[in-house]
């Protein structure tokens, strides 16, 4: 009677959460959604804490306890400008969580009846604590770069790729060694720190401008352990929500290479940027380059009908985001018309900029995809550009040699007027030219964004 | 039993997929944190480990687990909710 309630409360839990992905469709229903999700947990817990198997509730309430106060801040102080390291630490905590659980499972068998012990609940165990700890060190990687503890430039070094490759193969051969003999703990532990350490060299070659791709990717490593996880143990409802989450990264992964036109294997092994600056810098300081001052750049924006703003990761940097939208508020007071358009790739993971947008109280209805907007530039008379590059690199179009080449971008330089607000001429992460800077209709504002946008907002007034 | 178990994570993969296909870009960010607040679920097995007394180091392990897992869900539909509070129409939000 207790096993059906505990697989009733799974039951619904699984529903609650399918329900709940599904109100991410829309951002009216979205928030009532997650909070069914959110009971959805509850009941899972709640049935899961009167299985038979539990003896002791002492360490289950002290971890619940000391979880919920770990988790509380985690949740509700954290700015929003650092949530890509925020995600990539939670990514670790899960996968840990996963790599634990199939550790436990592993030293109870060990220490207990081995002969009952199937291959493919060996098998099981062995990906989930693979997968877990490959996770976790990555996910710790992303977090250092993301966090700036470690470089976000790309760390390589020669035979890279090679090492990675016999590292991965000596996990998969310690796997099939334990799935084989369960009782050689060598292999076992020797995989898992194998696994670690890939982990880690999978992450360090990847620049900072990648990182929406390796976040999804981690995303759905972390889902595919607690699938695992659910296999070990026999139970449906972590197979469900490791699926969920697997399909969930591997979706979003394939987006974000898609918006780079690249592949995931271009963006594990090729470490863009490392490489590149030396051939990209020819040239580019004898090209023209016309610099404006905030007033002439105001005044510009004071009389534009039709403003198309472009933020990216230079926005989050410089926590740009409230004086955009009055910016924005002060063009519309004027009669102009304000559009934001997101490349899906702005910023270091996936929605970034809108989450920044939307926390800035810019209304959701102006915040548009790439392929809703890139039609109309051509009526645009001002393309605002706040600290994004590559994503308007018009080389993406026209220049087969560029290594950005084919990436779908969005398409600033058919305004009539383009307003580039940028720190300094370096090139972007991709290490890239951009031509759009020293196009005849661009004018470009240097100086830290926030600065450059309260100067426009007092000249804006002015006008 | 096994290919029971497959069935059920390829078909909810699918249903996944299904699901998350529909969502558009401006909620990317809500769907990852979404995602990692439910794949915090990993707590219902963490619980077993936990409270399972069969050695020490299964337990310390399992109540190291419980936290991470608990962290993941609180902080994520915390910071979930926190987020598509944010999302507003232009109507809401003067």
């Amino acid at each position: 009677m207790r096993d059906y309630i505990v697989q009733f409360s799974y039951l619904v839990a699984s529903v609650l959460f399918i329900l709940g992905l599904r109100s991410l469709t829309h951002p009216d229903k979205a928030r009532r959604g997650m909070q069914l999700a959110a009971i959805g947990m509850l009941v899972a817990i709640c049935g899961t804490l009167i299985n038979h198997e539990i003896i002791d509730y002492k360490w289950i309430i002290a971890g619940l306890v000391l979880g919920a106060a770990i988790g509380y801040p985690l949740g509700m102080w954290v700015p929003t400008t650092a949530l890509p390291q925020r995600i990539a630490a939670s990514l670790s905590f899960g996968a840990l969580a996963s790599a634990l659980v199939g550790v436990a499972e592993y030293h109870n068998m060990m220490h207990g009846a081995l002969e009952e012990v199937s291959r493919a609940k060996m098998a099981a165990l062995g990906f989930e604590v693979m997968l877990g700890s490959l996770t976790v060190t990555g996910a710790l990687m992303a977090f250092g770069k993301l966090q700036e503890v470690l470089p976000s430039r790309p760390i390589t070094f020669k035979g890279q790729n090679l090492l990675n490759a016999l590292l991965f193969v000596s996990a998969m051969v310690l796997l099939v060694t334990s799935i084989v003999n369960p009782a050689n703990a060598y292999a076992f532990y020797g995989m898992i720190a194998i696994s670690a350490v890939v982990g880690v060299l999978m992450v360090i070659p990847i620049g900072g401008a990648d990182m929406p791709v390796v976040v999804s990717l981690l995303n759905s490593y972390c889902g595919l352990a607690a699938a695992a996880t659910g296999f070990a143990l026999g139970n449906s409802i972590l197979i469900i929500c490791g699926a969920l989450d697997g399909a969930s990264g591997f979706l979003l992964s394939i987006l974000m290479s898609k918006a780079m036109n690249r592949s995931f294997a271009n963006v594990l092994f090729g470490a863009f940027g490392g490489e590149q600056p030396t051939a990209a810098v020819t040239g580019g300081s004898a090209l023209p380059i016309r610099a404006i001052t905030a007033e002439d750049a105001a005044i510009q924006l004071a009389y534009a009908q039709r403003v198309i703003i472009i933020p990216g990761y230079g926005m989050a940097v410089a926590q740009a985001q409230h004086t955009v939208r009055e910016l924005a508020e002060l063009i519309e007071k004027r009669g102009g018309e304000v559009k934001y358009a997101i490349h899906p790739v702005a910023g270091r993971m996936p929605g970034h900029m809108n989450v920044l947008l939307a926390e800035a109280n810019v209304p959701y209805d102006r915040l548009y995809d790439m392929d809703e907007i890139n039609g109309e530039f051509s009526q645009t008379d001002v393309a605002l550009v706040i600290g994004a590059n590559d994503v308007v690199n018009p080389a993406a179009r026209s220049d087969p040699s560029s290594p950005i080449y084919g990436m779908p971008i969005l398409d600033a330089d058919k305004a009539k007027h383009v307003i580039v607000l940028k720190r300094g001429m370096a090139a972007g992460f991709a290490g890239i030219e951009n031509m759009l800077f020293h196009a005849p209709s661009t004018s470009m504002l240097f100086g830290d964004a926030k600065t450059s946008l309260t100067k426009l907002i007092t000249e804006v007034k002015a006008a | 039993m096994l290919i029971l178990e497959l069935y059920v994570f390829v078909l909810a993969g699918f249903v996944g997929f299904m699901v998350i296909t529909k969502v558009p870009p401006l909620l990317h960010t809500p769907l990852m944190s979404a995602t990692n607040a439910i794949s915090g679920i990993s707590l219902v097995g963490s619980i077993v480990a936990a409270g399972g007394q069969h050695s020490t180091l299964a337990t310390l392990l399992g109540f190291v687990a419980v936290v991470c897992a608990t962290t993941n869900i609180v902080g994520g539909f915390l910071i979930t909710d926190r987020m598509l509070k944010m999302f507003k129409r232009k109507d809401e939000a003067k």
